[in-house]
């Protein structure tokens, strides 16, 4: 029986707390008598037949649907959607549930004699994946099946041939998706739901849509109205998204939903310390800490990314959903809950975050500045239902390096946004009125995403607007670390330890400020009361 | 008099090219080439030259480039040993002017007649002569044994050399006259257009006033992206005009996005600025100058380049005009009026005054070299030798 999650009130017999740093963590020490420790709960028992689970689902849709089998006909036309590089994270040992969905849809279309089948990665505005990213993700057999026929996929939301415009909602929202997914007679969508803000209507009405109908929930306001977007009872990302996908089902558009969750085993066995609350650390796993962390600091960079980014998880299913939109994600969510939420009481002035190696847009990449602001600002700040854990004023302390590095070929745009749009300012609000517009229609960058491996031209702005809640609410943000010029450019300040960040961090809080420190990943959610 | 002056010796420059090496502005240190000595005033050749004694005289890039030992032998003829530097000068002329001087030496300063093409068509930054005639060789005042040079107690120039200070007008404004002169005739030496894209590569004294230049005398540019390096040149690179302001390293991924040009893998951009002002003069700077020029772009070097190691393959295959801007004269693209003139005008308006940061006595001279040789890094920009409270004989 897995183990909930668990708050830990820092005193003085407690041992230092595991704080990621980028391609490493540290052992840091916190103020007792003031400190608290959020562990993720443990990992959820996974499903014992992941394939059965995922026939028998397909077989008894939720919702107002019919079998899948029901709604597959010989001379149909049928687009199988799927989730692309950004989840899971870390990507998860093969096989993987895409895999799994994937082939289970297909073999119930070949019983079917269903022939016309196209395979879509609703990548969205992300770059397009590689070819060994897409054999890990859907299997050699699928790749090979699909791909050299040309059925196989990347979505691009700049291919004005290759989109259909619906309409707008009520709410005057373009509602702009792939041509061929929305002729087709079915639409089946196989997610993988990492977290709460995954799935659901966000699938199609963002994973295939274009930058036309994205920029209505992809900016500074709906973010800043999301308290947070991982939570979709108050979430205007979630609102807007769900009014566009029942906009894409009224419009005819049938679309079957597969859902699958996962437990939060995020590292493989010889890593297993680093999910571990400290106190129950073997001597074996103190060992492996120390052997790991004096590699890691010899070892140059480039090595010692290479060597994070071929982390696989062991993530193993623990769900799986399908059948109507809405009803699937319900049952989709309540399963993430189970896994992630952690109850917390009230607020402190402080939290620390240590920011591990990956984000969801660094997939075989380099975690640049912009993806760190993103990655604690956006995600971790985020992962809260009710209220942020740090108050309103409060500081955010990340740990990560921040080099000031970038992958010239997955994120051209981000090297621009940082030389030029942040030299200027780092107010989201002004941004996006006075940049946003000519990033996303440059046509260099245009040709990179359409054609390359590249993020559309527009993303680094979504990552910076997925921080916008998170700078409006904080007094002050301090990484722990990091390269000091990138640091200053994001417009925070640079620390070298994190006592020095406590130390910095009272002007704004105070000396008796109370702290959370969030034992992220595993991923988590916490519920604060 | 109290002067500063340089040696022909080759082992000092020889020391001088060392020492820079390890320390910008080492050249000034005992071992270089330069001295305090106490010297006779140089005597005016005939009744159309007067004596100036100096009040500000600026330290410019080439001068420091001659003490550093790392100045081009393209010189040697036109230079002529022993000689007192300094060429941006601002001074009491004898007949009771408060003046600058216009340094170049052409035909009709040396007496010349008839003068050299260049000259009769008023172009004397051009002139053929500049080794002969009265005087000894020497491009300019500062490089001339006969003349003096603004480094010192007195100078010697020529009545055409003069211009008046206006009215009201502070000594630091006064002495950036000649330097923003070169900034001047070079902004003005692109070729004019419509909507066009620039480049300023480096933002100390030069780079400063190119932009002051190009921003109050080139409304056909709309938009100036400058490389600085230091904080305080981005600061005053944006006060002065520019558009963008990048730091090194930058500027490709700068000029591409203002042009909506692409980057190819290599890095070469496939379009670019219609004009760039390389105010640096390095392999570097004009390499960057050439990789972010657009096809039929116009290279202006205001920056004294040595020796450079360039792929000039660009500039033959996408037909880019490398031109060199020296000094100052009439500009046709003004109407012609004299570079000096349009200085003083850019001068008053865009408050250039603010960039001579630091003055010192002669007696500190090493310290002046090495404060001109780290501008950039010190927060500062224009260093010059002050002699206003020198003790005059």
């Amino acid at each position: 029986m897995a183990r909930p999650g668990f708050v830990l009130d820092v005193d003085r017999s407690t041992p230092p707390i595991l704080t990621w740093h980028g391609e490493g963590f540290r052992l840091e020490r916190l103020p007792a008598g003031r400190s608290r420790v959020i562990y993720a709960p443990e990992p959820l028992d996974a499903l014992d037949d992941p394939d059965d689970a995922i026939h028998e689902a397909l077989l008894h849709p939720l919702g107002d649907c019919k079998p899948l089998p029901e709604l597959l006909f010989a001379g149909m036309s049928l687009t199988i959607a799927f989730d692309d590089i950004s989840l899971p994270i870390p990507p998860m040992m093969r096989p993987d549930n895409r895999q799994r969905v994937i082939e289970a849809v297909l073999d119930l279309a070949a019983a079917a004699g269903v022939d016309d089948v196209v395979l879509i990665c609703a990548l969205a505005l992300h770059r397009r994946m590689t070819e060994a990213e897409l054999r890990h993700a859907i299997g050699d057999r699928v790749y090979d099946a699909f791909a050299p026929t040309g059925r196989l996929l990347q979505h691009d939301a700049e291919d004005p041939d290759g989109l259909v415009h619906l309409g707008q909602t009520d709410h005057g929202e373009d509602v702009e998706i792939s041509k061929r997914a929305a002729e087709s007679d079915l639409l089946v969508y196989a997610n993988i739901n990492l977290v709460a803000m995954d799935g659901g209507h966000k699938s199609v009405a963002t994973g295939l849509a274009s930058y036309r109908s994205l920029r209505h929930h992809h900016n500074v306001k709906t973010m800043q109205h999301s308290r947070s977007f991982m939570d979709q009872e108050r979430s205007e990302l979630h609102t807007s998204n769900w009014r566009m996908g029942r906009f894409i089902a009224a419009s005819g558009i049938k679309v079957f939903q597969i859902e699958t969750t996962l437990n939060n085993e995020t590292f493989p066995p010889q890593m297993a310390f680093l999910q571990k609350r400290e106190w129950e650390w073997t001597a074996r796993d103190r060992a492996t800490y120390l052997a790991t962390t004096k590699s890691l600091s010899v070892a140059p960079p480039r090595l010692a990314r290479s060597i994070f980014q071929s982390i696989k998880a062991p993530h193993s299913m623990t769900s799986v959903h399908a059948g109507e939109v809405e009803a699937v994600h319900k049952a989709t969510t309540e399963m993430v809950y189970r896994q992630q939420l952690v109850h917390v009481e009230g607020q402190t002035d402080i939290v620390v975050l240590g920011l591990p190696h990956l984000c969801p847009y660094n997939v075989n990449s380099i975690m640049n500045p912009i993806l760190v602001m993103c990655m604690g600002l956006g995600y971790l700040f985020n992962l809260y239902r009710g209220q942020p854990l740090v108050r309103e004023g409060g500081v955010a302390i990340l740990s990560h390096p921040t080099p000031w590095a970038f992958h010239p070929v997955h994120h051209p745009s981000y090297i621009d946004f940082f030389e030029e749009v942040l030299a200027e300012t780092t107010d989201p609000v002004e941004i996006e009125k006075t940049y946003e517009e000519r990033f996303a229609t440059d046509e260099w960058y245009r040709h990179l995403y359409r054609t390359s491996h590249a993020y559309h031209g527009v993303h680094p702005f979504y990552m910076w607007y997925w921080g916008a809640h998170a700078l409006q609410h904080l007094g002050r943000v301090i990484i722990v670390g990091g390269e000091r010029r990138a640091v200053r450019r994001l417009g925070f300040s640079p620390a070298s330890t994190l006592t020095d960040a406590f130390e910095m961090a009272s002007d704004t809080v105070g000396h008796d400020a109370t702290i959370s420190h969030l034992h992220c990943p595993p991923v988590m959610i916490a519920d604060v009361h | 008099m109290k002067a500063l002056q340089i040696e022909r010796s080759v082992p000092r420059f020889a020391a001088a090219r060392v020492v820079s090496g390890l320390k910008p502005g080492g050249g000034g240190s005992k071992v270089g080439p330069l001295r305090l000595a106490d010297l006779d005033p140089p005597e005016p050749p005939n009744p159309s030259w007067q004596v100036v004694k100096p009040r500000l005289a600026g330290i410019c890039g080439s001068d420091l480039a001659t003490v550093d030992g790392r100045s081009s032998r393209w010189f040697e003829p036109m230079v002529s040993f022993p000689f007192v530097p300094g060429h941006e000068v601002v001074g009491d002329a004898a007949d009771g002017r408060r003046v600058v001087v216009e340094p170049v030496l052409h035909c009709r300063i040396r007496e010349i007649d008839p003068p050299c093409r260049s000259c009769s068509a008023g172009l004397t930054n051009h002139c053929e002569r500049l080794v002969s005639g009265h005087l000894h060789p020497g491009l300019q005042t500062g490089y001339c044994k006969d003349t003096g040079g603004g480094w010192s107690l007195a100078l010697v120039a020529h009545e055409l050399q003069l211009h008046e200070v206006p009215e009201g007008w502070s000594d630091e404004a006064a002495v950036m006259v000649e330097p923003t002169a070169c900034a001047v005739h070079g902004a003005l030496s692109g070729p004019a257009g419509q909507d066009l894209v620039a480049a300023v590569i480096g933002a100390g004294t030069l780079g400063l006033a190119t932009i002051a230049a190009v921003h109050l005398l080139r409304p056909d540019i709309v938009s100036l992206i400058v490389v600085a390096k230091h904080p305080e040149q981005r600061s005053l690179a944006r006060e002065l005009g520019s558009t963008q302001v990048v730091e090194p390293g930058e500027l490709r991924r700068a000029v591409r996005r203002a042009t909506g040009s692409w980057i190819l893998d290599s890095g070469q951009l496939t379009g670019g600025a219609d004009i760039v002002f390389d105010c640096v003069g390095s392999d570097d700077s004009i390499a960057d100058a050439l990789a972010v020029a657009a096809p039929g772009a116009t290279v202006v070097l205001l920056g004294m380049p040595g020796h450079v190691g360039l792929d000039l393959t660009g500039l033959w295959q996408r037909e880019v005009r490398l031109v060199g801007a020296y000094a100052y004269g009439p500009e046709p693209a003004a109407g012609g009026r004299h570079s000096f003139a349009l200085s003083m005008d850019v001068i008053e308006r865009a408050g250039l005054e603010r960039l001579v940061s630091a003055v010192y006595p002669l007696d500190r001279y090493s310290d002046a070299i090495e404060h001109a040789a780290t501008a950039g890094r010190r927060g500062a920009v224009k260093v010059a030798f002050d002699m206003r409270n020198e003790k005059r004989r």
